[in-house]
């Protein structure tokens, strides 16, 4: 049985629906990101398990209670926002022993939880500052410990690095992975970041519309993406349109050139698909062998990255841009020169017509 | 840049002096009480009236009581409005504002009618706790005022929801988060009230209650002098209240977004 379990949740306002058919079973320790579009309804069903928001139909179970009606204070769960929400009126230590006051701990108690925490966010010094004497790293640290010094049944962060600098974003996220592998704690995170999401989870929801859109480990949600929009919305995309030339032996058409996909297609032979191909499994030399696929494009425009370099062609008429590592000894091609794309059959992505 | 000094400069020297000259004409003015000389008679006069530190007394009580009261209607009304009804905002506006249209004559009034033959309008405690209400439907539009400034300050919501998640309940919400949150705030709502309910005569004189304001108005009605050092003295004493005040809520407000480091 899941630790977690939502079940066909809905949330419907007056101006319409924000949260449709939601299914989710969640792991004890399992690190869960719900990554989507502003608008896809992820912060709903974050705020639906918090309590903050009443389901208009659907169940949510924690270690088997039903806490789909369930107040937010009575749920034992720890919350971190984007805004920190640190009580501006309260130092670093009372802030994180606040859960542990309401909930009538003894003091020596709160002590030892509140210093064991402020260790954990290495902010041992600050315990007698006041929010408004931190950095925005440091205010989301200390917001960390508070949510986790009630050590709540389940870690909920909503975008909780968005308002920090992209370095800061870095250290902390490590940061957070670390203390919940530490803990062992069970994490909801929502971002729409994906880069953020599928660095730090176990698995990422895609949610696209009110709607999930797909459920899988970060590795599978890039590599075989479900549906177009997974496909698009994670990752750089290259979208060609294409035609099935033979849906047996994987053979696609684009631009009068073929491609092959590896594998037998489920569109019948003659109908239009979209390739979709990422800009990173493009090679100039031949590296993916005799088997590989080959494209002519013209070398249109290069834009140095730091550790790649994306060079922007056209194919048919469609823009396609691929990236080289920027090694030593890196030939870049000229601009207006013909080029070969090489690239494996496997790697190719075969979506419904766009 | 040199320039922009002086103009603000000049600004300061002109509302201090629009400011000063009063006070100092009537400071002059309070002490001539004895013809061809310059002394503290009046104040002397002052002090030795019974009904100076009585009155005084009363109504130094009563702005305490209508501070408490009208913060604690103020303080959760206004929350609740951020928090769950911000579409209600306007009407709450409106609602405040309302002693400024309604004349203290016509509050009072209606208020003696409405309680007419109830304990609050046949007892000395009742036409007590009866100004006490007058006082807090007056501090309406500042308490209002400068409490919703307050909550504009912090995130209410996430503050809210933050406790919430902690196992927190609305008291404890109310009374350890919103509350010290917005104190400084209300503390400025609060000095203008207690300036109010120091002078005010009307509702005081109608209701029969041995208040400042009256008893500033009938020494005005009987002395040349005395009035002016007596002015003089509720000033001080009016300033010297709001920074005891000041003094008793220190340390309590600190570090909130506004508030004194």
């Amino acid at each position: 049985m899941p630790f977690l379990e939502i079940v066909n949740l809905h949330k419907r306002y007056p101006g319409g629906v924000a949260v449709e058919q939601v299914n989710l079973a969640v792991e004890r320790g399992e690190f869960i990101s719900f990554l989507g579009p502003s608008g896809c309804g992820k912060t709903t069903t974050l705020r639906m398990i918090a309590g903050f928001e009443t389901p208009t139909s659907g169940t949510l179970t924690i270690d088997g209670a039903d806490m789909t009606r369930t107040p937010t204070s009575q749920r034992n769960i720890g919350m971190v926002f984007q805004s920190y929400a640190l009580f501006p009126n309260m130092s670093v230590a009372d802030n994180i022993g606040f859960g542990l006051r309401v909930a009538g701990r003894p003091a020596s108690e709160i002590r030892e939880r509140v210093a064991e925490l402020l260790g954990i966010i290495h902010l041992a010094d600050f315990a007698q500052r006041y929010p408004a004497q931190l950095s925005g790293g440091q205010q989301q640290r200390v917001a960390l410990a508070r949510a986790l010094a009630i050590r709540p049944r389940v870690l909920l962060l909503d975008e909780p690095l968005s308002a920090l600098d992209a370095k800061i974003r870095i250290v902390l996220r490590h940061e957070i992975r670390a203390i919940q592998r530490q803990l062992g704690i069970t994490t909801i995170y929502v971002t729409h970041d994906q880069e953020e999401a599928l660095a730090l989870s176990d698995r990422v929801v895609v949610m696209n519309n009110g709607r999930v859109e797909q459920i899988g480990t970060p590795s599978a949600i890039y590599n075989t993406p479900q549906t177009a929009f997974v496909a698009s919305f994670i990752g750089t995309l290259n979208v060609l349109p294409a035609r099935v030339v033979n849906r047996d032996a994987g053979h696609l058409e684009v631009g009068g050139q073929v491609v092959r996909v590896g594998r037998a297609l489920t569109d019948a032979t003659g109908s239009q698909v979209t390739l979709a191909l990422r800009p990173e499994i493009f090679s100039l030399n031949g590296a993916y062998g005799p088997d590989a696929n080959r494209l002519s494009a013209v070398a249109e425009e290069l834009s140095f990255l730091g550790p790649t370099v994306r060079v922007r062609t056209h194919v048919a008429g469609h823009a396609l841009s691929f990236d080289l590592f920027n090694t030593t000894g890196l030939v870049l091609p000229q601009l207006g020169e013909q080029i070969e794309l090489h690239f494996a059959p496997e790697a190719c992505l075969v979506l419904p017509p766009g | 840049m040199r320039r922009a000094s002086y103009w603000s400069w000049l600004w300061l020297i002109l509302g201090s002096l629009y400011f000063a000259l009063p006070l100092l004409a009537t400071f002059q003015f309070s002490l001539l009480a004895k013809k061809g000389e310059i002394g503290l008679t009046a104040y002397a006069s002052v002090f030795r009236d019974s009904g100076f530190a009585s009155s005084f007394a009363f109504s130094f009580q009563t702005a305490l009581a209508t501070i408490v009261i009208s913060a604690l209607l103020i303080v959760p009304t206004t929350y609740w409005v951020h928090l769950r009804l911000p579409e209600l905002r306007p009407l709450i506006e409106f609602l405040t504002l309302l002693p400024f249209v309604v004349p203290a004559v016509v509050l009072v009034f209606g208020l003696s009618r409405s309680y007419n033959r109830t304990p609050l309008t046949n007892s000395h405690g009742g036409l007590h706790l009866l100004l006490i209400a007058a006082y807090v439907v007056l501090s309406f539009p500042y308490m209002y005022r400068a409490v919703d400034t307050g909550l504009r300050a912090i995130n209410v919501r996430a503050l809210t929801e933050a406790a919430q998640s902690l196992g927190a309940r609305w008291p404890t919400i109310l009374f350890r988060v919103i509350f010290p949150n917005v104190f400084v705030a209300l503390l400025s709502g609060a000095f203008v009230t207690f300036a109010i309910v120091m002078g005010e005569f009307t509702i005081a004189a109608l209701l029969a209650q041995p208040a400042f304001g009256p008893y500033i108005n009938l020494l005005s009605s009987s002395k040349v002098y005395e009035p002016s050092a007596l002015a003089v003295v509720s000033f001080a004493l009016t300033w010297a209240s709001i920074g005891l005040l000041q003094w008793l809520s220190r340390g309590v407000g600190q570090n909130q977004p506004g508030g004194p480091r």
